[in-house]
């Protein structure tokens, strides 16, 4: 495997796969939450090598995914308005609203700029005493507290012409939302490393307990996911369901106290609906009443937006875990990077975007028995991949660790 | 946006009395604010975030995710032109005013 060896040990992935095929006994279904895990599992084709009946269900952890259609309508109505400056990280400028995106607003003469950091937004704001610098909050706990900071500051430095339009959502409702669904398949989950970074492991055990689902804290690298599976099926196969914390060195029981303190205090959990898959209870946060005057959805008066989804998208099933993304019609023909019905297709942490990166196509193959180039490990055939795909530019060619 | 990249601290100072500092991502260097962990000294390395540092790592950790974001391409992701990316996904001409320059983001 060229990538695997150039930043791992091959020798060690390979005995974590033996002891995943000599532990598991019959089929298993678990869900990795994170956007960037999934990467990393469909781009090594780790999940072609486990044992057969042990499938990995790609979870709804991108952020770019979930944000809802009505809030990229907000977005896109608010930085087209003048005297605005509206500032996003990259990875929004191409999700599609109701018919266009942030990029076409740009191209039109919209002041919207990318920054790196939610602080350059303020900067910005107060360099531009003139304009109305409105931040684009989206993301998961870890997004979270530097947009907490900086609304914070904001208000510290009385810098007025500052706003935060606010997206952020949460993991263990969403958690909590995949286990009620009635198709659920989930039996374990491989918890996002990052998110618990921040928010640390403590709401983590109740649920394992009360939907009896072992939850394993995992890391991004393929050894991480190897050994995150390997812990998870242990506890499957010995009908154990505890939190298990297998990425300890970024991650502590506590997590960021500073951090979780801030949120605490600048934002508030409301409920809040996700792209492709409803309103989930009091799975996002909104400022609180404190800080409501730094709220862009009140500044701007854009509640009443009419969105309109794509009719053929099926990427809130691909969210839930209930079909892969090349079980979606449009997957390669009418949905692609350059022409994205839904965000997963559009974002470099969407599932969609990986099966289109990686050419899986098809169903996955027979696990192979030790790794395998992840070419082959995609096993597609030249004539079932779309002429799309045999074209990506390197601009497709990206993939990132995910946060959430 | 989600990536979260390890680096090593390199300079710590007060701005407006909130920890900042600046952060070496494997030669990329960028302002990153230090607030959230107030312990942090320079030369420990951390995972920054959007410009905040939000946990501590061990160098050689950090080094392991920071020679696989970077053979990934996802340091350019992060740090990179944006409005470049989306032009050639969108397959088309990168907007006026959204020059790139390499230097701005180091």
């Amino acid at each position: 495997m060229k990538y695997l060896a150039e930043f791992s040990d091959p020798a060690l992935a390979k005995r974590l796969v033996d002891q995943i095929h000599a532990t598991v006994t019959q089929p298993w279904a678990m869900m990795e939450v994170c956007g960037g895990q999934t990467h990393t599992i469909v781009r090594h084709g780790i999940d072609q090598l486990l044992p057969d009946g042990v499938e990995m269900i790609h979870g709804p952890g991108c952020p770019v995914c979930v944000t809802p259609l009505e809030i990229i309508d907000k977005a896109l109505e608010i930085a087209s308005q003048p005297g605005v400056i509206f500032c996003s990280f990259g990875d929004m400028l191409r999700v599609p609203g109701s018919g266009r995106d942030l990029f076409r607003i740009k191209s039109e003469g919209g002041d919207v700029r990318v920054v790196y950091s939610p602080l350059d937004a303020l900067n910005l704001a107060r360099e531009n005493p003139d304009k109305q610098v409105v931040f684009f909050g989206i993301g998961f706990e870890t997004t979270a507290p530097p947009n907490a900071m900086t609304v914070y500051q904001a208000k510290k430095l009385g810098i007025e012409n500052f706003s935060l339009l606010v997206s952020h959502v949460r993991v263990p409702p969403a958690i909590e939302a995949i286990m009620q669904s009635p198709n659920c398949r989930v039996q374990a989950f491989l918890a996002a490393g990052h998110v618990c970074s921040v928010m640390g492991v403590e709401e983590y055990p109740e649920l394992a307990e009360k939907y009896k689902v072992p939850i394993v804290v995992t890391g991004f690298e393929p050894l991480d996911i190897l050994a995150g599976i390997l812990r998870t099926v242990i506890q499957l196969e010995k009908g154990e369901h505890t939190l298990e914390n297998a990425y300890r060195r970024a991650v502590r029981d506590e997590g960021n106290p500073a951090a979780k303190a801030m949120l605490a205090d600048v934002f508030e959990t409301t409920d809040r609906a996700w792209r492709g898959i409803g309103m989930i209870p009091q799975s996002g946060w909104r400022l609180s009443e404190r800080y409501r005057e730094y709220d862009a959805e009140y500044r701007f008066q854009v509640r009443d937006i009419k969105t309109e989804e794509s009719t053929v998208c099926r990427s809130g099933e691909v969210l839930q875990g209930h079909i892969k993304p090349h079980e979606c019609e449009a997957f390669g023909t009418l949905c692609t990077p350059r022409n994205p019905l839904g965000a997963t297709m559009v974002s470099s942490e969407g599932a969609c975007a990986a099966y289109y990166l990686y050419r899986r196509l098809q169903t996955p193959t027979p696990a192979p028995t030790a790794m395998g180039d992840n070419s082959l490990a995609g096993a597609t055939s030249p004539s079932a991949t779309s002429p799309a795909a045999s074209q990506q530019t390197s601009a497709d060619n990206k993939e990132v660790s995910s946060v959430g | 946006m989600c990536l979260a990249v390890p680096g090593r601290v390199v300079e710590i100072r007060d701005q407006d009395d909130t920890r900042m500092g600046k952060v070496d991502f494997g030669g990329v260097i960028k302002d990153v604010c230090l607030a959230y962990l107030p312990d942090l000294q320079v030369g420990e390395y951390t995972i920054v975030h959007v410009g905040f540092a939000l946990q501590r790592l061990d160098e050689e950790s950090a080094m392991q995710s920071l020679d696989l974001y970077r053979s990934l391409g996802a340091l350019e992701e992060e740090f990179g032109d944006h409005w470049g990316i989306a032009a050639q996904q969108a397959g088309e001409r990168r907007p006026p005013g959204t020059e790139y320059s390499k230097e701005e983001t180091a």
